[in-house]
């Protein structure tokens, strides 16, 4: 199935007069798991609409910067053609079709696809594979679902497409810690199966076990980056995104702070 | 009793044409919110085209020729108005549609002018006995042709990838276009099945006991609307139910009227809206509609 490279560059991105990215540069390699952490209202959503070009949805636009998979540009096209070009998103809150069944979720996952018949078989069996319990509920209607199961469908749904890069916008939000956790397992499978992850989380320490690289973003632009276990060790992530605190952290995220104005308690809808 | 069951049976059948013409607006709100009120012009459309060739090309092929023109006129409506709206408030393309429909009903009224048009159906005023009930052979045609492509819609619906799509865009457009469905396609099939649906309703309008299609052909088309308003809105089974509800309405109260005179004369016209309006008190978002949830 094989993985894809993805490239933004210098992305600049607002809902109307509302500036939400500025100057955001972010690569996902072949293969890789990256991931953006950041709080409420950082941009992460943004990033993500970009991408899969579902700004409009929202009253957004991308007004500069590129973004290319495999070099080939994604950007100026419809949401249909990113899906064709092997990109699958999986959104914030699940969002499962409700009113249809776990079955026809998975059928809606696989619309976009482009690709023989055979390819779709073996995208539902490695989805039952993977959640044997999307299987047993099949005829279930998804709003009857747990959360857990709720993501599990999403995840799912996401990957009948057959993509050569997933997009995860907070998948552990809401979940029961033992839940996060098994679809953390989940996407390390995934990624194992060859296929490129770029994570959006508020729940850092998951994020940064899963990934090998990792941007923190803040206000709409990128503040640090690097390999996540690096970013894991270091005191600013560590007191802001992980919970530890400690004097010499303290006084760092305080000069961090400094530099970069931040709406701790911005509460975004979007 | 043989009143009581020819009514009934000339309710349903009625009713099941009301029924198509509430389906393709389910279907059109489904697919894009939109409240389409120029659904009676592209039925009047339909009507019109196998109206004004069955004398020329025979009957079967004008009723397929109205069904492609009035699916014709819905996608073009479509593209060449509704989509230039897309992403504006609901209610804004709403009106749209109201001006979309003074121009082509004033159109069709223009060309049709004074005369009733006949279609050259095959049934003439030709009634079918069974027992000591009658009914027109128009009415069986029109419930059997009716019920049998209900049937087929609702299994296009449910089974193939455009059912899938449709309704998927219906719960959800921006998850729908993660999945790499194409809004405008969903939206132009809509449109296009909703006026294919219609134009086989228009033939069943204005076949026996109407004289034929009239420039207020598209007045009777109206009674869809309390149809698809009582049965809820954006629920395919409510636009069936309703369909039946207001036929079974208009055809009894109609039936009996000489024994409802202290109500006033043209009941059978009213009834279908005071049933509405009780069922809306009663339930305000229909029968089967899906009820009105705030998202916080």
């Amino acid at each position: 199935m094989g993985g894809a490279a993805l490239a933004v560059r210098d992305l600049v991105a607002g809902y109307g007069p509302v500036s939400a990215l500025r100057d955001v540069s972010i690569d996902v390699p072949d293969g890789a798991v990256v991931t953006v952490l950041g709080g409420n209202g950082a941009g992460k959503s943004t990033l993500l609409r970009a991408i899969s070009r579902t700004l409009s949805f929202h009253g957004g636009a991308m007004t500069g910067g590129s973004v290319t998979l495999d070099g080939r540009p994604l950007d100026g096209r419809g949401a249909d053609r990113v899906v064709a070009a092997g990109v699958s998103q999986v959104p914030e809150g699940r969002q499962v079709f409700a009113r249809m069944t776990v079955e026809d979720n998975l059928r809606a996952g696989a619309l976009g696809a482009r690709g023989p018949r055979t390819a779709k078989a073996a995208a539902l069996r490695r989805v039952h594979e993977l959640f044997p319990v999307l299987a047993e509920r099949a005829r279930q209607q998804a709003g009857l679902l747990s959360g857990g199961e709720q993501q599990m469908l999403a995840v799912g749904r996401a990957l009948m497409a057959s993509p050569r890069l997933l997009l995860l916008d907070e998948p552990s939000l809401g979940l029961a810690p033992l839940m996060a956790a098994r679809i953390g397992d989940t996407i390390r499978e995934i990624n194992g199966q060859g296929t490129s992850v770029l994570l959006v989380e508020q729940n850092a320490a998951l994020a940064l076990r899963l990934a090998t690289h990792a941007y923190v973003l803040e206000v709409g632009e990128v503040t640090l980056s690097g390999p996540a276990a690096e970013l894991a060790a270091s005191d600013e992530v560590r007191r802001r995104y992980l919970g530890v605190v400690d004097e010499t952290a303290a006084d760092d995220a305080s000069r961090a702070t400094a530099a970069h104005p931040v709406l701790s308690r911005w509460e975004d809808s979007r | 009793m043989t009143t009581f069951a020819e009514l009934l049976l000339n309710g349903v059948s009625l009713g099941s044409v009301y029924a198509l013409i509430a389906l393709g607006f389910v279907v059109i709100f489904k697919a894009t919110e939109v409240v389409n009120f120029a659904h009676a012009s592209l039925l009047l459309a339909g009507g019109y085209v196998t109206a004004v060739l069955h004398d020329d090309i025979g009957f079967w092929p004008a009723l397929l020729a109205g069904v492609a023109g009035a699916a014709l006129v819905g996608a073009a409506v479509e593209f060449l108005v509704m989509r230039r709206y897309r992403g504006r408030d609901h209610s804004v393309l709403a009106i749209v549609t109201i001006g979309v429909d003074i121009l082509l009903v004033t159109e069709l009224t223009r060309r049709i002018g004074t005369n009733v048009l006949a279609v050259g159906d095959p049934w003439g005023d030709a009634v079918l006995t069974i027992g000591s009930v009658t009914i027109a052979e128009t009415r069986v045609a029109a419930l059997i042709a009716a019920g049998l492509l209900i049937t087929a819609f609702l299994l296009v619906f449910r089974h193939t990838s455009w059912g899938v799509a449709m309704r998927a865009a219906a719960e959800s457009a921006e998850t729908a276009a993660l999945m790499g469905v194409r809004l405008g396609r969903v939206s132009l099939g809509a449109w296009a099945v909703a006026g294919g649906l219609a134009a086989v309703a228009a033939l069943f309008l204005t076949v026996f006991p109407t004289p034929g299609l009239e420039r207020s052909t598209s007045l009777a088309a109206m009674k869809a609307f309390p149809a698809a308003i009582l049965g809820g809105l954006d629920s395919t089974t409510g636009a069936l139910v309703g369909g039946l509800t207001v036929g079974v309405t208009e055809s009894l109260a109609t039936g009996y009227q000489s024994d409802l005179t202290f109500l006033g004369r043209g009941l059978g016209d009213l009834a279908p809206y005071l049933v509405m309006i009780v069922i809306l008190l009663v339930r305000p978002a229909g029968l089967f509609g899906t009820k009105e949830l705030a998202r916080v």
